[in-house]
């Protein structure tokens, strides 16, 4: 049942993190891209992190899409022209990420740490929720601070950098 | 049962088609979506070590809090990339990366 929901999923968002970058029209990739955040929310589910796909759901696949959206309708932007494309840089980008997928797969084929089992959880195992909200509070609550602050100050330099005339 | 190679092979891949798109597509739309699929990818490997990494059958956490200030801090990079871009246009009017040159050698 686990394994189905993984194979699912797991194609699901990489076939759509593909076309997402394969496809040339601006509103159909966002849409891709939705597709492939809801599916990974779902194997993060999987993963029993509740609370983390939710927020993936709402935050990703809600806030963000909408602001890729947004963009895209007030640039107005059509269907990319297709330009001669550049074989020399093709070629290279196309080398790296070749280079990059087998060296990564070899290192996680090699390791037999790597092929457990999904180990079971306790059956006194506390509430996801409640475990993140202890932890971010007692451990990490300078750093969410911080993270307060970085968001104020995103938000004052996008007002100011969406003003029209920059003083 | 899937196995924790499974979900770090699935990130790999979802990484390595973001990347893809960050080097060989040309228009700045696409190149921070590419952005936001390897962010992604991140994350679901740090989920995957997290449930794989039990101590006495208990999940450790800090991991989860981790990709909670990922998910924040990539939402505030979208919206600041995204007025950047927009900013852009306006004295550009383009969003594809070869017409804005000037700092090219």
């Amino acid at each position: 049942m686990l394994l189905a929901s993984y194979w699912f999923f797991s194609t699901l968002t990489i076939a759509f993190g593909a076309t997402a970058i394969l496809l040339r029209n601006p509103v159909s990739c966002a849409m891709s891209l939705a597709v492939c955040f809801i599916s990974l929310a779902a194997l993060f589910i999987s993963l029993d992190a509740t609370l983390i796909g939710i927020m993936q759901i709402l935050v990703y696949a809600g806030a963000v899409m909408v602001l890729f959206l947004f963009i895209i309708m007030l640039l107005d932007l059509r269907m990319e022209k297709s330009r001669r494309l550049n074989f020399g840089a093709t070629l290279g980008g196309g080398l790296v990420i070749a280079a990059f997928l087998s060296m990564l797969t070899k290192v996680i084929l090699s390791d037999p740490e790597f092929a457990k089992p999904l180990p079971p959880l306790a059956a006194s195992a506390p509430d996801n929720v409640r475990m993140i909200g202890m932890t971010l509070f007692h451990s990490y609550a300078l750093p969410f601070e911080a993270i307060g602050v970085l968001l104020l100050s995103a938000t004052v330099g996008v007002i100011v950098l969406s003003r029209r005339t920059l003083r | 049962m899937p196995t924790l190679a499974n979900y770090l092979l699935a990130s790999g891949i979802l990484f390595a088609i973001g990347l893809g798109g960050v080097m060989l597509r040309r228009s700045i739309i696409i190149i921070f979506m590419g952005l936001e699929i390897m962010l992604n990818a991140a994350n679901l490997s740090l989920i995957a070590f997290s449930r794989y990494g039990l101590v006495d059958g208990h999940q450790i956490f800090d991991a989860q809090v981790l990709v909670f200030f990922i998910i924040t801090v990539a939402a505030a990079e979208v919206a600041v990339g995204l007025a950047i871009i927009v900013s852009l246009y306006r004295a550009r009017q383009t969003t594809h990366v070869e017409d804005i040159d000037t700092l090219k050698f």
